[in-house]
């Protein structure tokens, strides 16, 4: 048996309910390696966030958890190892992925994005589902029948996020949601993100350049640079960090 | 005026043909975002399979169009399975490179296996004229081929919006990496696009054989593709009904043009379909109905 307790674990007790554990992430674009070896850890209904600077390897971390590129290391999701799995069967388990930038469907209709994020869902509550994320995201149901293209930007980033949210998933991975969105806007989806973990429990991994903003609604953090984690801890003592300070919040 | 009406409905019976083919262009565009240079050549193979099963065993015909667009539909999911997907989609040339090597492949294996004389193809509708003016007549034939397009447009308007496989294939062609990311399987909804093809392909050219003026034989849809790909270019290639209003478009083109403009001989009618590709190409590169492609930065 391999399920040896590993003594360096700060909480053993905590393992039982640890969803993503990630140990020595390697992994890149053909010949250029990004990760360098990354360690961290999500337990079942926390918000993590990962903060980095640009070209740190943020987004490449979480096309490592879902499948999207080839990996070293060891990728283990609910007890189980994932790396090495087709993104398709990694949906299937539980891991839904908002990609960078907009991650809709731009040639189909709001509706039609939704359906498409429930695919993998066999049961009948589909359209259930999409009645309840239609009550969080108004703005969605007043447009169900336009294109997503059309839709501005925001409303695209509800779009995606709603779409994954509609596989029900037990982790959802965020990739910079605040990218190229107006301030106020970006408020209100992290608040958005926060009530929506409260609510249904959904664990969340959240990638973002905006610290102060994501520390927020999050519960721990982790920063990396250059492929490396170099820094970690809870939201609230990450905040008050003179490093993270000085290189994230610009104060 | 009879004479402008004759030649009208002589290019709505091409224009239909080139309308399906462009279908089945456009089912592979937007699974691929590639023109299927062998599309007339595997519609060509699927018709001969047609005539084969219809005069050679006996099978009733339209029993026989629907057993060959099955067979054409699995050798479309093939050669989407062994010759397509293991390239990276968003690498064109070697792609481009394997629908012509495609192309060569199915006029010669026709040639060998059904020879290369014409072969007169079995009725599939009924003869004779539903109307005529004069000199403009239009036959059984032409309502017949344009019904069978209407029809199959519906069909496959149907599958693409009501089914939950055709859901899986417009989000591909609309975001591949988002829609692997929902779950779908990307590789086997691409087969699907592909098996959908060459059905739509092989009825395609077996209506158009199916006209009393022609007969069945391996290079009998090399010029029709040619028309078929200005059609889909000028409906908008990801459009399904640009591509039937594109197809009956250029047949009435090439018709009139034929007819009216003296120094273009029948022989050259082939280049009206080009100078259509060009100047689409050149003044509407999205087409009458194609999504343009616009990204925000």
């Amino acid at each position: 048996m391999s399920d040896e307790v590993d003594p360096a674990t700060e909480t053993p007790p905590a393992t039982a309910q640890r969803l993503l554990d990630v140990r020595g992430l390697r992994g890149g674009y053909g010949p250029i390696q990004v990760l360098h070896g990354l360690d961290f850890h999500v337990d079942a209904g926390e918000v993590v966030v990962i903060l980095g600077a640009n070209g740190a390897g943020k987004t490449t971390t979480l096309r490592a958890v879902s499948g999207m590129i080839e990996i070293a290391g060891s990728v283990v999701f609910d007890g189980e190892e994932i790396a090495g799995t087709k993104k398709a069967d990694i949906v299937r388990k539980g891991v839904a992925h908002v990609p960078q930038g907009r991650g809709t469907l731009p040639e189909l209709s709001v509706v039609d994005n939704l359906r498409v994020g429930a695919y993998s869902r066999k049961d009948k509550q589909v359209d259930a589902d999409m009645a309840k994320w239609f009550e969080v995201y108004p703005v969605l149901h007043e447009r169900r029948d336009q294109r997503a293209g059309s839709l501005s930007g925001g409303e695209q980033q509800m779009l995606a996020v709603a779409r994954a949210l509609m596989s029900r998933p037990r982790l959802l991975l965020l990739d910079e949601p605040s990218l190229g969105l107006a301030p106020l806007i970006v408020q209100d989806l992290f608040q958005r993100f926060r009530e929506i973990n409260k609510e249904t429990g959904t664990t969340m991994l959240v990638v973002e350049q905006n610290a102060r903003l994501a520390l927020g609604i999050a519960d721990r953090g982790y920063v990396i640079e250059s492929g490396q984690i170099i820094l970690q801890g809870d939201a609230a003592s990450l905040i008050d960090d003179d490093a993270i300070r000085k290189a994230y919040l610009g104060v | 005026m009879e004479l402008f009406i004759a030649r009208l409905f002589d290019g709505i019976s091409n224009g239909a043909t080139y309308a399906l083919i462009a279908l089945a262009l456009v089912l592979i565009y937007k699974a691929t975002t590639l023109i299927n240079f062998a599309q007339g050549e595997m519609a060509m193979f699927g018709a001969f399979i047609v005539l084969v099963l219809a005069t050679e065993r006996g099978v009733p015909i339209w029993l026989a169009v629907v057993i060959g667009m099955a067979i054409s539909a699995l050798i479309g999911a093939g050669i989407e399975r062994t010759l397509i997907r293991p390239f990276d989609p968003a690498d064109h040339l070697p792609l481009v490179i394997i629908t012509l090597g495609l192309f060569l492949v199915f006029g010669a294996t026709a040639g060998i296996i059904w020879r290369f004389d014409p072969r007169p193809f079995p009725r599939m509708f009924p003869t004779g004229n539903a109307l005529s003016f004069g000199v403009a007549t239009l036959t059984w034939y032409t309502v017949c081929v344009v019904l069978t397009v209407l029809i199959v447009v519906g069909l496959l308007t149907l599958l693409l919006n009501k089914t939950k496989i055709g859901l899986a294939f417009r989000a591909v062609s609309s975001n591949l990496e988002s829609s692997e990311l929902s779950g779908i399987r990307v590789g086997p909804t691409l087969q699907f696009g592909w098996a959908l093809a060459a059905a739509v392909g092989t009825l395609a050219a077996s209506i158009y054989v199916a006209n009393p003026l022609f007969q069945l034989e391996p290079s009998v849809m090399a010029r029709v593709l040619i028309y078929s790909a200005s059609a889909a270019a000028l409906g908008g290639l990801d459009s399904l009904g640009g591509a039937i209003i594109g197809g009956i478009a250029i047949g009435m083109v090439q018709s009139i043009i034929v007819q009216y403009v003296p120094f273009i001989p029948n022989e050259l009618s082939l280049a009206t379909a080009v100078a259509v590709l060009v100047l689409v190409l050149v003044f509407k590169p999205s087409g009458l109905f194609g999504t343009p492609q616009v990204e925000r930065v």
